[in-house]
């Protein structure tokens, strides 16, 4: 990584737009990375960051403060291990600087910014879900999407949770993007970030029945076509489903 | 066979139109031998080319993450066998992992020791079995009978330390459920010094071997860009040339303590990611002699209440299998069930790149990737 010369260069310019990748969330990662520098996500993103820094400079600003301290040359991968493991099982705060940048970013949008036994999670508005995961993706380097579920509340008002787990190959950090939808609700869909999500979320659709507004293919994928219900939903009635198929199908009466 | 120029004419026809006179819709499956189990694949095709590719999975779904909701957390840990049914201990590592952290328990080390030789011994074994079965898809018999032999001693070692050879169910929440048994190091010594001869043989058959280059180089091409693009992982992502293993990435289980390589390719073909593989067996066998040097005295069982019922809270938490990455995200309400277990299987991500990879390629070459992606159904559809 070009780290040290770097922030110099720009600071003339551009003084408020801090590096927007590595070291900063790296200090708290006690991992390695172990990314290959001649892989393609250590360069892939980097056009990106930079149409981000003329696109929205405020948004980085209040980042900018607290910038300087970790931008240590070297890689990061020679963290020491520093294990701030949470000691309850309550979640913390979490408090990093692209916690900071989010909340800059969209303010109340980001509703809650938390570590759970070392692992962080977001839970943001469902109003900007796609625009955090673009930015995420585009301008944090989370290029990697490595799932997308949910999970069903059938008691609260906005039923489902969904789930969006993130991985960045460049930091070697993952985190989790959440946020509540109602049932019947069509999500946008992430299919146009990650083509990833494509099969994840015709799963979700399968499972929950979640709609996908602008997914490419919308189909069932695990069950059949003509299937009701949605099975991983809290209301669904297995042995209902099963002697109703025994009854429609063989026309006895099942033995459940 | 395919060269790359073949590649490159590829699919200029995706205008949506379907059927026209040259085109042929194709079912292969779900019974087909080299679909590795019930995968349904629809092709379009331009005379023997593909234009294009839907795959129908689904045919072994058993509702795993449903059934997960009605049992209890160390009830369910057997059903996650039957996922990857090749690499079962894998699966039963992650899951285990997943509680452990859900419930604020690690595992002695003694315990984590046996699962790394356990586990690492189901590597070379899951990797046995893909051998077999993608060099007989592509026309060769015999390594299916090398690989089988060598996969069998494994299995051996298996039904002596835990009384079954597939479905294991070998680790448990907390730990290990058995001590080894006696002669269990020499066993996996002997194991090691019995199979780094018999990779040496599975690559004299087929590294240079001039049909299999035939078939394998420069098929089902992926890129490292798109193997992120579409979360591709495994020994899939590391013959693109990305240089990224859970177990070195974010060691779990005590990985950081063994020295291994990480074996990467360049072109991210079928023959690279043949050549992963086989260095990745190599390295399963350096694991396992250090595992097996370095083995502590202790405990295998780390203190957990016999109910479990963890606090309310959620983690995701992912394991290198030999497919890729496998994750479990599990919700708990506070109740002894989980509210909510998901399973990011590798297969079926991995699955998803299979229409990239076969397009503009030939019938027979569909053949080869998808035994080169290394696909379980029962992990496909769980």
């Amino acid at each position: 990584m070009t780290g040290t010369d770097m922030p110099e260069e720009t600071k003339g310019t551009d003084q408020s737009t801090p590096k927007p990748n590595e070291q900063k969330l790296a200090a708290e990662e006690t991992k390695t990375v172990e990314v290959s520098a001649s892989a393609k996500p250590a360069e892939l993103p980097k056009p990106a960051a930079d149409a981000a820094k003329t696109a929205a400079p405020t948004a980085a600003k209040p980042a900018a403060p607290a910038a300087p301290k970790p931008a240590a040359p070297g890689a990061p991968a020679a963290k020491p291990a520093a294990p701030a493991k949470p000691a309850g099982p309550a979640p913390t705060p979490w408090a990093s600087e692209l916690v900071a940048r989010f909340k800059a970013r969209y303010g109340s949008g980001i509703k809650e910014a938390s570590t759970y036994m070392g692992q962080n999670y977001l839970v943001v508005d469902e109003s900007i879900v796609m625009e955090v995961l673009r930015y995420l993706c585009d301008d944090e380097q989370f290029d990697y999407c490595v799932d997308i579920t949910a999970v069903h509340y059938p008691k609260r008002e906005k039923q489902f949770d969904m789930v969006y787990v993130l991985y960045s190959f460049t930091r070697n950090e993952r985190v989790r993007v959440k946020t509540q939808i109602a049932d019947g609700k069509a999500q946008p869909t992430a299919s146009g970030i990650w083509p990833t999500a494509n099969w994840l979320e015709r799963e979700a659709f399968d499972m929950f029945g979640i709609k996908f507004e602008g997914h490419p293919d919308l189909r069932r994928i695990l069950l059949p076509d003509g299937w009701t219900g949605y099975p991983l939903r809290k209301d669904y009635d297995i042995l209902k489903q099963d002697t109703g198929w025994v009854k429609a199908n063989l026309g006895i009466e099942s033995g459940q | 066979m395919s060269n790359s120029s073949f590649y490159e004419t590829d699919v200029q026809r995706q205008d949506g139109t379907f059927l026209d006179a040259n085109e042929l819709v194709l079912n292969m499956g779900p019974q087909h031998p080299s679909t590795h189990g019930v995968l349904r694949v629809v092709l379009k095709l331009d005379g023997e080319k593909v234009l294009g590719l839907d795959c129908v999975i689904g045919y072994l779904h058993r509702g795993v993450e449903k059934i997960a909701e009605h049992r209890t957390y160390a009830q369910f840990a057997p059903y996650v066998d039957r996922m990857d049914y090749v690499a079962a201990v894998s699966n039963g590592l992650g899951y285990c992992l997943a509680v452990e952290k859900l419930i604020g328990v690690q595992a002695p080390p003694r315990a984590e020791y046996i699962r790394v030789i356990i586990t690492e011994l189901q590597r070379i074994a899951s990797h046995d079995v893909w051998l077999g079965t993608h060099v007989l898809d592509v026309g060769a018999i015999t390594p299916l009978f090398y690989t089988f032999r060598d996969r069998e001693e494994i299995l051996k070692i298996f039904e002596k330390y835990c009384g079954a050879r597939l479905t294991t169910h070998a680790f448990r929440i907390g730990g290990c459920q058995y001590e080894t048994y006696e002669g269990f190091e020499k066993d996996v010594k002997k194991f090691c010094d019995f199979v780094e001869p018999k990779i040496d043989e599975y690559e004299e058959l087929l590294t240079g071997n001039r049909i299999w280059i035939d078939r394998t180089k420069n098929v089902g091409v992926l890129k490292g860009k798109d193997c992120i693009e579409l979360g591709v992982t495994g020994p899939v992502l590391r013959a693109a040339g990305v240089k990224w293993d859970l177990r070195k990435a974010q060691p779990y289980s005590g990985y950081e303590k063994f020295d291994f390589e990480i074996p990467v390719g360049t072109n991210g073909d079928t023959y690279d990611r043949y050549l992963v593989r086989i260095a990745e067996m190599r390295q399963s066998v350096k694991i396992l002699r250090q595992a097996i040097e370095g083995i502590p005295e202790g405990p295998i069982m780390a203190k957990v209440p016999k109910v479990l019922k963890p606090p309310v809270g959620e983690v995701y938490v992912s394991i290198e299998a030999p497919k890729g990455e496998l994750g479990y995200f599990i919700v708990s309400d506070g109740s002894t069930r989980p509210y909510r277990v998901r399973v990011r299987p590798p297969s079926f991500v991995n699955l998803q790149a299979l229409d990239k990879m076969c397009r503009g390629a030939l019938v027979a070459d569909v053949v080869a990737v998808i035994g080169t992606l290394d696909i379980v159904l029962g992990e496909v559809d769980r």
